[in-house]
């Protein structure tokens, strides 16, 4: 568990420090997130070494977002704005993106499988579909 | 008489120490979570905002500021970091059915990442609101230091971005269940990408109480989208208030 850690820590240090000496406008632990991807694609021996703690860890994600919350609970009472405009722009943008996203998504996963399936049928008739 | 300023001395000796920030954010949500189970985990009872809520309420009547609350509470929120990098560790585990969908995910994500920021900047706009305040709303969807950035960058009000981003992540959590339902989407992948691409970090979290498979392709989703975004926003949002601020 110790060493699953330290594990997580090295590449969030490494996508820190990418991030910091490239100047890329994207957080650290994202880049490492990215780094570690690769690393278990290469080396998929790690990824049974550290899956338990990394399982710990994020079955309570939610938990890790309360304390930046707080804050920016305390801070929106500063903040002056239209709030009926915000409230409806946010409402109705966040809507739009998940719907526009999952329906889009399934429509070409839609339209992939028919044409493997097209393609299966014409190559090799009466193999079954695995799909 | 006696018992009160010794109670009073006893909270002031806590306080002072990052001990009682740590304690109320883990029985707040410990609290949250229970409330959340007994509602038969309907995401209606979304166990971060419960628990913010209480939190809140604790600051607010006990007068406690902020960075004393967070002292404490730092040790939660660094864990954050480890955290985002973990989520490699699902995607690794779906590598498969990712290879498989590779062509529908980035459609996908093209679709949603601009349907986030456009959408957002346009009815800002057509309701009335600034284009300082467009440029704080656009990058809403992506994670927030990614969120924050872009609307410094533009001229737009980091800390509104906060809000926001948050307010994003909340209320996708909420709705998503219901909208896709309606939509008839099933497959856990297609929810779980849409729920990360569209609400960040909260939604993942969401996603991963759901179960490990929509956790992991959200979590791909907001990774993704936090990074597509950061490219995104900063010509897309000054296009789209161009139009139609003037």
């Amino acid at each position: 568990m110790l060493a699953s850690f330290a594990t997580l820590l090295v590449f969030q240090c490494l996508g820190e420090g990418i991030t910091f000496a490239l100047k890329l406008p994207i957080p650290g632990p994202v880049v490492g997130m990215l780094l570690l991807f690769f690393t278990l694609v290469a080396y998929p021996p790690l990824l049974d070494r550290i899956e338990a703690t990394g399982s710990e860890l994020l079955r309570h994600l939610s938990l890790l977002f309360v304390p930046a919350g707080v804050g920016i609970v305390a801070a929106a009472g500063q903040v002056r704005g239209h709030w009926l405009t915000i409230i409806l722009a946010v409402a109705v943008s966040t809507l739009l993106t998940l719907a526009v996203t999952a329906a889009v998504t399934r429509a070409v996963m839609d339209w992939q499988n028919r044409q493997n399936r097209h393609l299966d049928g014409n190559e090799k008739d009466g193999e079954g579909d695995h799909a | 008489m006696r018992e009160l300023p010794q109670f009073g001395l006893i909270w002031v000796y806590l306080a002072a120490s990052p001990l009682l920030g740590l304690t109320l954010t883990l029985c707040a949500y410990v609290v949250a979570y229970w409330i959340y189970s007994r509602c038969k985990f309907s995401p209606l009872a979304n166990p971060v905002a419960i628990a913010i809520a209480l939190v809140s309420t604790v600051l607010l009547l006990s007068g406690m500021p902020y960075s004393e609350y967070f002292a404490g509470a730092q040790f939660v929120h660094f864990l954050l970091g480890p955290a985002t990098v973990a989520l490699a560790i699902p995607l690794a585990r779906q590598l498969p059915r990712l290879r498989k969908s590779f062509l529908p995910l980035a459609c996908g994500l093209l679709a949603g990442s601009t349907t986030a920021i456009v959408s957002a900047v346009v009815l800002t706009i057509l309701l009335g609101g600034s284009p300082q305040l467009a440029f704080s709303i656009g990058p809403k969807s992506a994670t927030t230091p990614i969120a924050m950035g872009v609307a410094e960058k533009l001229g737009g009000l980091p800390a509104l971005t906060a809000v926001l981003v948050i307010s994003t992540g909340i209320f996708g959590a909420v709705a998503a269940r219901f909208l896709f339902n309606r939509m008839r989407i099933d497959s856990p992948e297609v929810r779980g990408f849409a729920l990360g691409v569209t609400s960040h970090g909260i939604g993942t979290a969401r996603a991963f109480q759901v179960n490990q498979e929509m956790g992991a392709f959200a979590g791909l989703g907001m990774g993704l989208n936090g990074v597509l975004t950061a490219f995104l926003a900063p010509w897309l949002i000054p296009v789209f208030v161009g139009l139609l601020a003037r």
